[in-house]
């Protein structure tokens, strides 16, 4: 049962943090809260069931790959057509993103029809630890997340990319005068963000079932996740994200006819935090953020 | 007697038709007031009145997000919660719809100041964020306790507003109108005798500063939430009366939306754009149900329209129309035919800036 739990709770972990990541990342650089982003995750499941379904017998990882990266161009080419023109107005950013969200959510509806799909396993089999048995796509999963986070980590410290990445979301004016193309460094980082998404939805499409409604759940729990850690923080971020997830696979291993709450207990947390310590666990105040 | 006409004339000749954007609204209103005359057919019927519902609720979002700046993400909380808490109190207690249409309206006013209280310490986005969750977590609840709510079908066979369509129309017209009116006038900020409306447009510029000059920035956002509420749930409780039955989809993500979409595309913060862009919206996506097609696009025909008007438009349509026939006199304020070359009050010339030129 515990076992159970924190195997569970490390490959929901994994997830809901890479997607916080990616969330922060864009955030942190462009200050754009982009609601479509679970939308992108959304996509590349589909992306793949389509290929496993329609396309015979691609090479997996190959297409992997490429449905990432797919949906990377996509979030560059929404950046430009929709996001970069209105991110001065965050509220009109947020609706933007909604409104993109629903707009995949229906075509994908519409090409694929409401009712749940599984895909087959790419690796099948699982290995027993301590008495437990774990899939290899479990395995895959909690491995892939840690590696992204690690590859993550060294993009933002060593590269120069990264560097200049940060310098914008540490001071934009100051980037600029300094040389670095602000606007293509946003766009690099929503496609980066995208791509990250993308990674989750790889990691977890052959483990969850696929809906065209399955971007709302880890929406909400990215953002308590980041707000939990704090805005802009991906420490925080990830650390949030994993104790939301413990918190859901407990909650759903202790009664499962809760697991339609698991996304009310994630809000009910994020207002909690919001209310009595709005900067987060790891987060900076903004003086004129707050009231 | 004939002076008493005399000034009923000059008021009418004066004020009400001096302003094209209030013929229109008389115009728009005597329409809609005569609609049942000319047919009867019950699905069209059903149309409008749902419209004329729907107005009242996009109208409350503006009032809280267009006036007051609060912009709330979960509007449908306030609509889902009185459309339940009337089919709970009809179903199970037996209560008219005279009686239920007010209790629903409270109860949305509860929800009204539970989101607002997290409004006196957040602004912005963050606000957004927390409202964004309310809704989700109501029905979470309702799935939660089904027994009582029932769960993903919702509740149904509640009692009809009253024996036929057409009562049913005018009863969530007047009331629609009284609401529009009631909306309009606490939010007007021009008005002298409602203070109301200034208050909150200060609070939506600059809160700190409104706060410095004396205002109780705290009370009045509490009051824009609960008015807000008390009209959402109005709207909630008719729909639960006309449609007969109070299910999740109240509650959804995409119900909260559409009154954002039907007040940007109509024009923030006016109380009357909501209104134009509910009754041309919502027709002609339910009017694209007929074909078969139209039942799976219209979403999609929604959500691209969202973006191209928050894209191309970001002023919305009855701003953009008031700009082309409606003037500002410079001097004192009052609004004027375009077409008119001095104020109608003041008799101040208009158009200043062609003279520059």
């Amino acid at each position: 049962m515990i076992k159970m739990i924190i195997i569970n709770g490390f490959v929901l972990g994994g997830m809901y943090a890479i997607l916080a990541i990616g969330f922060s990342l864009v955030f942190g650089v462009g200050r754009i809260l982009n609601m479509a982003h679970t939308s992108f995750y959304m996509l590349t499941a589909f992306l793949i069931y389509f290929a496993t379904s329609n396309l015979g017998n691609p090479p997996v990882f190959l297409w992997l790959l490429l449905s990432v990266l797919i949906v990377g161009v996509l979030g560059m080419g929404f950046y430009r057509l929709l996001f970069d023109r209105v991110k001065e107005h965050e509220t009109a950013t947020l609706i933007i993103g909604i409104g993109l969200s629903i707009l995949i959510q229906e075509v994908l509806l519409l090409k694929f029809g409401g009712h749940y799909k599984g895909i087959k396993p790419f690796v099948p089999g699982f290995v027993a630890i301590a008495g437990v048995s774990i899939t290899y796509h479990q395995l895959l999963a909690v491995v892939s997340a840690a590696a992204t986070l690690v590859g993550v980590w060294l993009l933002l410290k060593k590269t120069k990319i990264g560097i200049a990445l940060r310098a914008v979301s540490q001071d934009r004016e100051i980037a600029n005068l300094i040389g670095i193309n602000v606007g293509r460094i946003c766009m690099i980082t929503f496609g980066i963000s995208a791509a990250l998404a993308g990674i989750a939805g790889v990691v977890i499409a052959p483990i969850f079932m696929l809906h065209p409604f399955m971007w709302v759940n880890p929406l909400i729990i990215t953002l308590a996740a980041i707000i939990l850690g704090g805005m802009g923080s991906i420490k925080g971020g990830v650390i949030a994200a994993f104790i939301l997830a413990f918190v859901e696979t407990t909650v759903v291993f202790l009664s499962p006819e809760a697991s339609f709450l698991r996304g009310a207990i994630s809000l009910t947390i994020m207002i909690i935090v919001l209310l009595v310590r709005p900067q987060g666990l790891f987060g900076i105040v903004f003086e004129e953020e707050l009231l | 007697m004939s002076g008493i006409l005399f000034w009923i004339r000059k008021w009418v000749e004066g004020e009400l038709l001096a302003i094209p954007g209030r013929l229109i609204a008389i115009f728009f209103f005597l329409l809609l007031f005569l609609v049942p005359l000319f047919t009867k057919n019950a699905y069209f019927l059903d149309t409008l009145t749902l419209a004329a519902l729907f107005a009242i609720y996009a109208a409350s979002w503006d009032v809280l997000a267009g006036f007051t700046g609060q912009i709330n993400l979960g509007h449908a909380a306030f609509f889902g919660v009185a459309a339940y808490t009337v089919a709970l109190l009809n179903i199970h207690f037996g209560l008219m719809p005279w009686l239920t249409i007010p209790i629903g309206g409270m109860s949305a006013v509860i929800i009204g100041f539970i989101v607002g209280l997290p409004a006196l310490r957040l602004r912005g986005i963050y606000l957004s964020l927390v409202t964004l969750g309310f809704p989700i977590i109501l029905s979470g609840v309702i799935v939660f306790f089904a027994g009582l709510t029932g769960g993903e079908f919702g509740l149904s066979g509640i009692d009809h507003l009253s024996e036929s369509k057409v009562v049913d129309y005018y009863i969530v017209f007047v009331v629609m109108f009284v609401s529009l009116f009631l909306m309009y006038k606490f939010t007007d900020a021009e008005s002298k005798v409602i203070r109301v409306g200034v208050i909150l447009h200060a609070i939506r510029e600059d809160e700190i500063t409104a706060r410095k000059s004396g205002i109780n920035t705290t009370k009045y956002k509490l009051l824009a939430f609960g008015m807000s509420g008390f009209f959402a749930g109005i709207a909630g409780s008719l729909y639960a009366h006309t449609i007969r039955n109070a299910g999740p989809s109240t509650l959804e993500l995409l119900f909260s939306f559409q009154a954002i979409l039907w007040t940007i595309f109509g024009g923030m913060a006016t109380i009357y754009g909501p209104v134009t862009g509910v009754f041309i919206l919502y027709p002609l996506i339910e009017f694209l149900r007929i074909y078969e097609m139209g039942e799976y696009v219209r979403f999609i025909l929604m959500a691209l329209m969202l973006i191209v008007i928050l894209l191309f438009m970001p002023e919305g349509l009855t701003i953009w129309v008031r700009d082309k026939i409606e003037v500002k006199c410079p001097r004192c304020k009052l609004t004027n035919i375009i077409i008119k070359q001095s104020c109608r009050a003041c008799g101040a010339p208009l158009h200043l800036n062609k003279h520059l030129n």
